[in-house]
């Protein structure tokens, strides 16, 4: 299946114009959602930091250090992952699966369109280029969601922002980056093959879009696992 | 011209076309009638490559459409246009969009060129106007009409239809038979019907192939059809009482 998501596009002009309308709907789709739970995980997590440093003698503005890494690191790229698997996952198989059950797929097939390239290709391109936006999104947010809950938890904002500038390695950044790339190609690649292959009608696609949920969550956890012991 | 030559189709251990040899003409529709489960669907499905025959051979004209490449078959399915049951348009797409999809995809036409050709097959469909429209927001007649001008927007010269008046009330369905008579007698299209509908069959039926479990029980035309001797053939088309009444009368 993947030979073919990438085979050379019958008519590019069609490509480019699915896989801006793919971009669109995963990348401006998403955003809201992203954002949302990106301020709030910065939040949280400085909260719970400024709680646990508060008996301690651990300077103030390792808050600020602690969540920045923490949020590029991780959180960025592995629970925004998580929630687009669920989001634009489902939204993949369904479609896919919709397509398969009311003979869309058969109709491109007879006219002698190559639909796993069509239509897989595309999702699977507008994914690698939009997860990367997300997650780096993702990350400014939850950042700023930190600063402003340690405003209301007495930590002066000055040492929320000289931890953020303490001892900052760009290669944090680029583990994020590739974090999103192979999570987008797992979340894309995985909806598409549950949505694609479905047999039979609504209960069916139900399923298939809850197995592309979980299994591309599941491979999402193996993979970051397997990128931070190969990377870090 | 389509010929099949002794096609079979087996899922797993059961055997579904059980050698199956007829042509199909030009300018003629012809329809392939049989009860549920009697391999009609299979056998649409195999002569258009959405399933592979186990053997036997499928001939477009000289072409042996069973034993070609991907690249090869592409070639033939552009000159294939399907209806299909129910519709299969695609849902994200306006009514023009739809049937100037094949357009897109594979001609080089202008932008002008294209409109031109839609709204000349909207207007043969008689649905002029409709362009803006989409599948969700149309009636089921109006979704096959749509169905059938995307698959004639190519101008093909075969065409293929799974069971186009499932679901339709009889004076549409009666529409869409005659549109489709028409549109094969104009254009000197194959036209491959595939039906359990007998309003259909004395509509249009130039020639009519009956399968019985996966076998051709018998073939005619609609003129012959009332009196065929055939056991299976007859159970089927008078399965009604009141068609059992007409036929005594």
């Amino acid at each position: 299946m993947v030979g073919q998501v990438f085979a050379r596009p019958q008519k590019w002009a069609m490509y480019w114009r699915e896989t801006m309308r793919q971009m669109n709907d995963i990348g401006i789709g998403s955003l809201m959602i992203v954002s949302i739970i990106a301020l709030f995980i910065g939040a949280v997590t400085a909260v719970q930091f400024a709680y646990q440093l508060e008996t301690s003698f651990i300077p103030k503005f390792y808050i600020g250090f602690i969540l920045r890494d923490s949020i590029i690191i991780e959180m960025a790229p592995t629970l925004s992952a998580l929630m687009l698997a669920g989001k634009v996952g489902s939204n993949i198989a369904s479609e896919l699966g919709s397509m398969r059950s009311s003979e869309q797929i058969d109709a491109l097939d007879i006219m002698g369109v190559n639909t796993i390239s069509y239509l897989v290709g595309p999702k699977v391109i507008a994914s690698l280029c939009m997860f990367p936006v997300l997650v780096t999104i993702a990350a400014g947010l939850g950042i700023f969601g930190g600063y402003m809950a340690t405003v209301g938890t007495g930590i002066p904002p000055s040492d929320y922002i000289r931890g953020l500038s303490y001892w900052f390695m760009p290669f944090n950044v680029t583990l994020m980056l590739v974090k999103a790339v192979v999570f987008a190609f797992i979340v894309s690649t995985v909806s598409c093959y549950q949505g694609y292959y479905v047999k039979g009608g609504a209960l069916e696609i139900a399923r298939a879009s809850t197995r592309a949920v979980v299994n591309s969550s599941i491979m999402i956890l193996i993979a970051d696992f397997l990128i931070a012991k190969l990377m870090l | 011209m389509i010929r099949i030559e002794d096609i079979r189709k087996s899922f797993g251990e059961v055997e579904v076309l059980k050698g199956i040899t007829t042509t199909f003409n030009p300018g003629q529709t012809s329809l392939i009638i049989g009860s549920s489960g009697s391999g009609k669907t299979v056998m649409v499905k195999c002569m258009v490559g959405l399933f592979e025959v186990t053997s036997g051979r499928v001939m477009y004209g000289d072409d042996n459409f069973s034993t070609m490449s991907k690249n090869e078959r592409k070639v033939i399915r552009q000159q294939i246009g399907m209806l299909f049951q129910g519709s299969a348009l695609f849902d994200s797409m306006t009514t023009e969009e739809n049937i100037r999809f094949p357009l897109d995809m594979f001609t080089n036409l202008t932008a002008g060129e294209k409109m031109h050709r839609v709204n000349f097959c909207l207007e043969r469909v008689g649905l002029t106007g409709s362009n803006a429209k989409y599948p969700s927001e149309i009636s089921g007649g109006m979704m096959k009409r749509v169905g059938i001008a995307r698959s004639i927007v190519l101008e093909p010269k075969y065409l293929f239809c799974d069971e186009p008046n499932s679901g339709l009330d009889p004076k549409t369905s009666i529409t869409i038979d005659q549109l489709i008579t028409e549109i094969t007698r104009e254009n000197n299209i194959t036209t491959i019907i595939n039906t359990h509908d007998m309003n259909s069959v004395m509509e249009m039926g130039d020639q009519v192939t009956f399968l019985n479990k996966g076998i051709k029980e018998w073939e005619g035309s609609k003129e012959e059809i009332l009196h065929s001797d055939n056991e299976f053939l007859n159970e089927f088309i008078f399965a009604s009482k009141f068609l059992q009444e007409l036929r005594d009368a």
